[in-house]
């Protein structure tokens, strides 16, 4: 239930003046936030509301909404963001602080509005809404912690005279709810800020939900990748897939090795410093999203070898090296001396559990020219099977990286190449072509799988391509419940060929949006009328 | 180092040198873009017939001055002779399927620049709005546009893109598309479009514009002296695509004049009726005008020197249009395979930049009559946020 306002208004009266609108009703007691059963829909009647819907801009689509048709009004010079009594956060919770400031200021612009209007308070007859007060529930708020993908995003929404209150178990469900209560605030045709009396109950359904960058296919300037780190908390996506380095660029500076990126950056003005990277990381904190940075080996690699000599595989014609590399050198100790130190930089710059190790698109064509590869294939006894050398090197490289206490997601190729993996890898299905067969396959195998195949947003094509990445059902794949719970979400990917600072936003958004809602709403909202109103509304409030 | 060539003298002018003077006029159809470039010791020299072709050249010059590693600006020796294969090479915009504020039209006119295009082909009005502010009727824009005060072109407006495009050599050639196309200037002009019907009764919707009105061509002819005289070019685009005829058999009254006239079922020949009364009107006025191809298609009578712009892909193939066009005298315009709304993944530039407009089964008197093309960009899915990424 929720607290008690002091008004004599209540709950009854809440209840009186209640219009239902068609969305679903779920159990109304705060969820933490991992996939959920389905819900049940309640017998209770109701009424679509006249006129306007407040919820015609909602988005993604709380699991849980109620409104009225009472309007209350919010004066910019006098309405606050607080902490409410009996929360575990307070003015001490810097992220908290932040966002009151952050979503005071995307709800009533940086306009001259903010001082008090000439007229007297209490002139006007209309109801106020003075105050949304945050209260977060459990000891331990998260204030100074990053969020990790058991962490808590649900959230209570109660407007109602003269406060409404925002309940969460933690603060990453409070940034949740706050961006929700940011969409409900709408002018009306004279410019006052209105909104309408609502109870919303929230939660996300899937508790990864993803974009992908890349930095290395074309160098994006922090601008731009914080600028998308706004887009998402609109969209409440929760990780940044930051696929940093490829074969075209490496632009980490690596404190370890600054070779790396001395010589594979496109030039020293394309770099992220360990500035940029810490920059990356708390702005994302902030916003309740984690960053997973993808370091893809052993292939996708070109780059790695400027700057580090020895690396990478020299590919042979006939006897003669071509002067060409393949794949990271699977059979040198130094390679995985070089990993060993590699990847204890990053897991110390990267906080989060999780690293992505990549390990898509392996050629085996220069490993096989290499006499001395071939040579190791032999003493293996690995016969012909060039993917058992692959899972060697994975191997290795898992086993690394778990020393440092990391957990770790791979592409698909890794699982197909049965490579041998911990209990909690996760595998990123990428692959068009069956991706259904392929969840079947990984999660009935028992590992967690997240789905991009279908998300693959570069894929660019004409008109209203944002209709088909919401009609993806992430679950319509053949398995038991146990297998389903094992998909915990997915990401929206841009690859880098054909996108730059130039260009990325108006291509990723809204057609991420979709995905957004996908991964976070019910399962059951899948109306593209409602959902092309809303994200109309949605794509119009981010600009 | 060695083996640098050693530095020239340095330049320290370019003379640009113009033949015949036109500083002050409008460029056209026949404007001449030729210049010669001569660059050597000493010497810059930029050499044009006309004003227009110092424009060329002086975009050409600036692409090839270079900076070195070190940060000198040079240029190498350079003879350059050049000129236009065609001399219409345009660029559309769609200013009513989305607003385009006028920040946005004066960049493309800018990037329009650098890259040798001509024309300016603004699709001013459509379906969806009317954001042209009209001196002689004025509701249009204020029942028509998105938002009267705000989604606008006023007078000052237009006039800014024309003396901007002039300044870098482009032509505006607007379109006021009809008879189709038309429905948001239906609420500004009451009885301008068909009632379409249900039954015996009117359904509410509109369609095109309704041919069978005096009061239809009064307003046109108005419009169109108004237009013609806000716009200075020769030519303007009369549209004449895409027209529906199902509203127009839904109207009884329109039925009736059907059967007076003794078109039978054909509403190509009412199409038709339109559009010649219109092209007369606009004749009278001393312009030109342009036409999307059905105007052409639909056997409508043309005067000589009308460009017939082909825009489908198909029904016919774009190639044969070009060559039906030609063979019956008409100068063409190709747009069809530029269609550069219509986005894919990848490197999609070089599917337009491998077309040949002259490939099409024909003698060249046909060939000489393709004067160029248009790449168009659509407005349904477009607005300032991705213009121009989108676009370039």
């Amino acid at each position: 239930g929720f607290r008690a306002m002091g008004r004599a208004m209540g709950l009854a009266g809440l209840l009186l003046g209640l219009f239902l609108v068609p969305a679903v009703l779920v159990s109304t007691s705060l969820r933490r936030g991992a996939p959920l059963a389905e819900p049940q829909l309640d017998a209770v009647e109701w009424e679509p509301a006249s006129g306007a819907v407040p919820e015609d801009s909602l988005w993604p689509l709380p699991q849980w909404v109620r409104t009225s048709q009472r309007q209350l009004q919010l004066s910019p010079g006098r309405f606050q963001l607080v902490h409410g009594t009996g929360s575990s956060a307070g003015p001490a919770c810097g992220l908290l602080q932040d966002a009151f400031r952050r979503y005071y200021e995307y709800m009533f612009g940086q306009s001259r509005r903010r001082q008090r209007g000439r007229r007297q308070f209490g002139a006007r007859a209309e109801p106020q809404l003075s105050q949304l007060q945050v209260v977060i529930e459990s000891p331990d708020p998260g204030c100074h912690s990053y969020p990790h993908l058991g962490s808590s995003e649900a959230y209570h929404l109660t407007v109602t005279e003269p406060v409404a209150v925002l309940k969460a178990d933690e603060v990453w469900g409070a940034l949740r709810g706050l961006e929700t209560f940011s969409q409900l605030v709408h002018e009306d045709d004279y410019g006052s800020f209105l909104v309408n009396e609502s109870e919303i109950d929230d939660f996300p359904r899937f508790a990864h939900r993803g974009i992908l960058l890349d930095t290395s296919r074309h160098y994006l300037p922090l601008k731009s990748i914080l600028t998308n780190l706004d887009a998402m908390a609109f969209n409440k996506f929760n990780v940044l897939h930051w696929h940093i380095v490829d074969d075209q660029s490496f632009p980490y500076q690596s404190i370890y090795f600054p070779e790396l990126s001395d010589k594979g950056a496109y030039s020293y003005n394309h770099i992220y410093t360990p500035t940029d990277v810490h920059l990356v990381i708390e702005y994302a904190r902030l916003r309740g999203i984690r960053v997973i940075p993808e370091f893809d080996t052993p292939g996708h690699t070109q780059s790695w070898g400027k700057g580090q000599k020895d690396l990478l595989t020299p590919c042979y014609s006939g006897q003669q090296p071509t002067g060409f590399f393949g794949p990271v050198n699977p059979i040198l100790n130094t390679t995985y001396d070089f990993m060993t130190k590699f990847f204890k930089e990053i897991s110390s710059v990267f906080p989060d559990a999780y690293i992505h190790l990549g390990g898509d698109e392996v050629s085996f064509d220069c490993w096989k020219s290499n006499p001395e590869v071939k040579e190791f294939m032999k003493k293996q006894g690995f016969g012909i099977d060039y993917a058992k050398l692959e899972s060697y090197y994975v191997q290795k490289i898992l086993d690394i990286v778990s020393s440092y206490n990391k957990g770790y997601v791979v592409w698909q190729e890794v699982f197909d190449n049965k490579a041998q993996l911990k209990p909690d890898t996760v595998v990123e299905v990428w692959m068009a072509n069956n991706y259904a067969d392929e969840l079947s396959r990984v999660t009935g195998a028992g590992y967690t799988a997240i789905l991009a195949a279908p998300w693959y947003l570069d894929y660019i094509s004409y008109g209203q391509d944002w209709k088909k990445y919401y009609d993806v059902e992430p679950l319509h794949f053949l398995g038991s419940e146990k297998q389903k719970k094992l998909l915990i979400g997915g990401e929206a990917c841009l690859w880098g060929e054909f996108v730059d600072a130039t260009n990325l936003t108006p291509r990723l958004w809204p057609r991420a949006s979709a995905v957004g809602e996908r991964l976070w709403s019910s399962s059951n909202v899948t109306n593209l009328q409602d959902a092309y109103q809303r994200l109309t509304n949605h794509r119009c409030r981010m600009l | 180092a060695e083996n640098e060539p050693p530095w020239g003298m340095p330049c320290t002018q370019l003379l640009v040198s113009v033949a015949t003077p036109g500083c002050d006029e409008f460029p056209s159809l026949d404007s001449k873009e030729s210049y010669k470039l001569s660059i050597s010791e000493g010497s810059a020299l930029l050499l044009a017939d006309a004003v227009w072709g110092a424009l060329r050249g002086l975009e050409t010059f600036s692409q090839l001055v270079g900076r070195d590693e070190n940060g000198a600006y040079y240029i190498n020796k350079t003879e350059i002779v050049d000129f236009p294969r065609f001399p219409h090479r345009g660029l559309l915009l769609d200013t009513s399927r989305h607003y385009l504020p006028l920040r946005a039209i004066l960049e493309t006119l800018d990037i329009m620049a650098y890259n040798k295009f001509n024309v300016f082909h603004w699709h001013i009005v459509d379906d969806p709005s009317f954001p042209y502010e009209s001196v002689t009727f004025p509701e249009l824009s204020k029942q028509g546009a998105f938002n009267a005060m705000t989604h606008v072109y006023t007078a000052s407006d237009v006039q800014t893109v024309i003396e901007y495009a002039r300044l870098r050599g482009i032509r505006v050639i607007a379109e006021f598309d009809t008879p189709g196309h038309t429905l948001s200037w239906g609420p500004g002009a009451p009885g301008l479009l068909t009632p379409c019907y249900l039954g015996k009764d009117p359904s509410g919707t509109y369609g095109p514009i309704n041919p069978i009105l005096n009061s239809t061509y009064q307003f046109v002819s108005s419009l169109f002296k108004e237009v013609g005289t806000v716009f200075p070019d020769f030519f303007l685009h009369l549209g004449g695509d895409e027209v529906d005829f199902t509203c127009w058999k839904s109207n009884p009254k329109i039925r009736a004049f059907m059967k007076e006239m003794g078109f039978g079922e054909d509403y190509k020949k009412l199409e038709s009726l339109y559009i010649q009364r219109l092209l007369d009107i606009v004749a009278s006025l001393g312009k030109g005008y342009i036409v999307w191809q059905e105007v052409f298609d639909h056997a409508v009578k043309l005067r000589p020197d009308t460009v017939v712009h082909v825009w489908k892909e198909s029904s016919p193939p774009y190639a044969e249009e070009m060559a039906n066009v030609t063979k019956a005298g008409y100068p063409a315009l190709l747009s069809a395979p530029w269609y550069l709304n219509r986005i894919s993944y990848g490197q999609d530039w070089m599917a337009a930049y491998q077309v040949e407009p002259l490939k099409f089964e024909g003698v060249t008197e046909q060939k000489d009559l393709v004067i160029g093309g248009e790449a168009c960009m659509w407005g349904e899915y477009v607005d300032v946020t991705n213009l121009t990424p989108r676009l370039w």
